[in-house]
């Protein structure tokens, strides 16, 4: 028997994903609708020897195709007739609900109606006749608890015994899609059409609702109560940028980055050490050891070291997303973030940029448009990561030793302030033709279930290193070829090899920004690798060697080493200030530009934010080395 | 009166939702000359506003909900 094809279809909010969760466990496939930044699920499941191929559907109001997301379902249902359709509703909020449900019918599409959340709705004082239901559809009506395990099994058997081709949409159904058809023949303008079709589904739901529910108002509900502190008045704010505080230290500090730093000297430390001495004694020839130590396993490097801060970092955001919280933030900050073009969500991606681009760019998945996930995406670049502060550190402690912090300070600034123009012309040009718009269901708040916050996680780290980790090794290697090679061959000293040359012909264009050197244009270059390097380029070019700390607290130390060499006099103030302008919003690392890749689903967007960011960073920098000369700075 | 200016805790009833770009989405969300609808709160810098309709909870902008027009009901 060929395998039977389930196809999951609901509302946002609906616990539809955990279902498919409790379903197909870890036998999923996370993938990418194609052209779009929407997630596509498919798992299976076998069951009484059959096999069941379960897709989750992205969750969606109704297919009017406005969003991606509804234009994905649309598409799917024209394109693909799947054995059973089931649309899974909220039955607490069954009322809206419906509406898709509805829709569906009337495209000829036969659906299993399955009521989760029963329990939630019970609480609610809301009762379904699940009998009367069945009769004012036509179709099969089965209910589902939430979380519970047991309940989501039930669907197994749902799945095996029904078959569609028994079940035929009630009279009442068909006296309404006659109504529509009636409506769409009317020679009305479309959008009359539209208006009047939304209003005949909701006529046939309320007649649903007299017929199959009963609702008895019970006083404010527990969500209500938390939601008087949560997303009203001025201490939801304190209590909202308190949790982002956490979040942020849970991940850059206290958990992620720790654990980021640990498999990070393990794998370009211990394993590279160990790789060397193997091949020494192997006898295996200079280059294939260069190739594996420096290339490979730096690479791989590049790569894993992420992975960490991503698993915390997603870990965290599923739980907050889980709860309903997210979309009180997105409520709360509606009014700061709109006018810079963003949304309340963009808020997570704006402050984790200041830990580590990657699981910022990444987190962009979460918002509520392709308008918002795109200009989130597009913008984290310019933000001070935790790679970029070492340089701000050294060069301020090497050539404004009287104000170094204020200095540094004044360098997040730049990055969050050109971030922020850079969001509101993005939404006023390019994401001009759609709409920002807020309408945002605000779900109760629930317990999420721990199985969906754990595959979720586990998901992005996956989708990560599959899809990103290609990207980032091939130009890690890349990188290690420039920069170990010239015309000769391989080359022992990093100033002899193609690098420096590219070093040296970059360097020309910073003529207006002061910092024409090679050295400077070099440790730009590899800067692009990864954000560390800068100071350890400049450590090698400039002769101190290839062990200077990029750790903050040694700044001063560095900047002392620094000092000595030709560095000192290579840079003014004024030039130096202009080159940390350059560092802080040039393109980002290859790392941060896989997942831009992986993200937007386009080397075309990858490629635009590498010439962007390093167009926009040319820009500010020779303004603030001109501006500056006018003023008479040096 | 429009929804933007009903009073936090009251409910009204829908008479139009008015002509905007949101029409469309606001309508699909359950918002029909009709429905009874209850303000709930606004965020904490006094918009958007949320409001409770068809048991579920929504929020909106008060830009778009001035566009609704509305009538109290209690």
């Amino acid at each position: 028997m060929s395998a039977l094809a389930v196809a999951l279809t609901g509302n946002p909010n609906t616990g539809k994903s955990t279902i498919f969760n409790e379903l197909t466990g870890a036998h999923q496939k996370i993938g990418n609708w194609p052209g779009v930044t929407v997630d596509k699920k498919v798992g299976y499941v076998t069951y009484k020897d059959r096999t069941i191929s379960v897709i989750d559907l992205p969750g969606t109001y109704s297919i009017n195709a406005h969003s991606q997301e509804e234009i994905v379902v649309s598409d799917y249902f024209k394109e693909n007739k799947p054995d059973i359709v089931v649309n899974i509703l909220d039955a607490s909020n069954i009322s809206r609900n419906l509406f898709l449900t509805v829709q569906l019918m009337e495209n000829g599409i036969p659906l299993i109606i399955n009521l989760n959340m029963m329990d939630e709705a019970q609480r609610q004082g809301i009762k379904i006749n699940e009998k009367e239901l069945e009769k004012c559809f036509g179709m099969p009506v089965t209910n589902t608890v939430g979380r519970s395990n047991k309940s989501v099994k039930v669907l197994l058997d749902v799945f095996t015994e029904t078959r569609m081709s028994d079940y035929h949409p009630s009279e009442m159904m068909q006296a309404h899609i006659d109504k529509v058809n009636q409506i769409k023949a009317s020679g009305m303008s479309a959008e009359k059409i539209d208006e009047e079709v939304i209003a005949a589904r909701y006529d046939f739901i309320d007649k649903v609702m007299s017929q199959a529910v009963t609702t008895e108002h019970i006083g404010n509900t527990f969500s209500d109560k938390l939601d008087s502190w949560l997303a009203n008045g001025f201490q939801s704010l304190v209590i909202m940028f308190a949790l982002f505080y956490l979040l942020f230290q849970f991940t850059f500090n206290w958990v992620g980055q720790p654990l980021a730093d640990l498999l990070g000297d393990f794998l370009t430390g211990d394993l590279v050490d160990w790789a060397k001495e193997a091949m020494e004694e192997a006898g295996v020839a200079d280059w294939m050891q260069s190739l594996v130590a420096d290339g490979v396993l730096a690479g791989v490097g590049a790569v894993v070291g992420f992975v960490p801060l991503i698993f915390t970092l997603f870990f965290c955001l599923s739980f907050l997303d889980g709860t309903g919280y997210m979309a009180r933030v997105a409520f709360v900050l509606d009014p700061i973030m709109r006018r810079a073009g963003l949304s309340g969500k963009s808020i997570m991606p704006l402050i984790m940029g200041f830990g580590c681009g990657v699981p910022a760019i990444m987190a962009a998945r979460g918002m509520d448009t392709n308008k918002d996930r795109m200009i989130s995406v597009l913008i984290t670049p310019f933000l001070t990561c935790n790679a970029k502060v070492p340089i701000m550190a050294l060069f301020a402690a090497m050539f404004f030793p009287d104000n170094a912090a204020d200095i540094v300070f004044a360098m997040y600034f730049v990055g969050l302030a050109i971030a922020i123009i850079a969001a509101k012309i993005l939404s006023q040009t390019a994401f001009k033709s759609e709409p920002s718009t807020f309408l945002l269901e605000l779900p109760p708040y629930r317990m999420p279930a721990m199985k969906t916050v754990l595959l979720e996680t586990w998901d992005k780290g996956k989708g990560y290193l599959v899809k990103a980790g290609t990207i980032i090794f091939a130009m890690t290697v890349m990188i290690w070829f420039l920069s170990s090679f010239n015309s000769d061959g391989m080359t022992e000293d990093m100033d002899q090899s193609y690098l420096a040359s590219i070093g040296s012909a970059t360097s020309v264009l910073f003529a207006p920004q002061g910092f024409d050197t090679w050295e400077a244009g070099a440790a730009v270059v590899t800067g692009v690798m990864a954000k560390e390097a800068v100071v350890s380029t400049m450590g090698i070019l400039y002769g101190i060697g290839d062990d200077v700390s990029t750790e903050v607290e040694d700044a001063d130390d560095t900047a002392s080493q620094f000092m000595a060499t030709s560095m000192a006099a290579a840079f003014t103030p004024l030039s130096a200030l202009a080159f940390m302008v350059f560092t802080q919003l040039y393109s980002p690392c290859v790392t941060a530009l896989g997942t831009v890749k992986k993200e937007t689903q386009s080397w075309k967007w990858m490629a635009f934010t590498f010439i962007y960011t390093c167009s926009v960073a040319w820009i500010i920098s020779m303004l603030v080395y001109q501006v500056g000369r006018i003023l008479g700075f040096e | 009166m429009t929804l933007k200016d009903a009073e936090t805790g009251s409910t009204v009833r829908i008479d139009s939702v008015g002509e905007s770009k949101l029409k469309n989405r606001l309508m699909t969300m359950g918002l029909i000359p009709g429905t009874r609808v209850e303000i709930l709160r606004s965020a904490p810098m006094g918009d958007p506003i949320a409001i409770r309709l068809r048991s579920y909870n929504l929020a909106m902008r008060k830009h778009d909900a001035e566009q609704i027009q509305v009538s109290k009901i209690s």
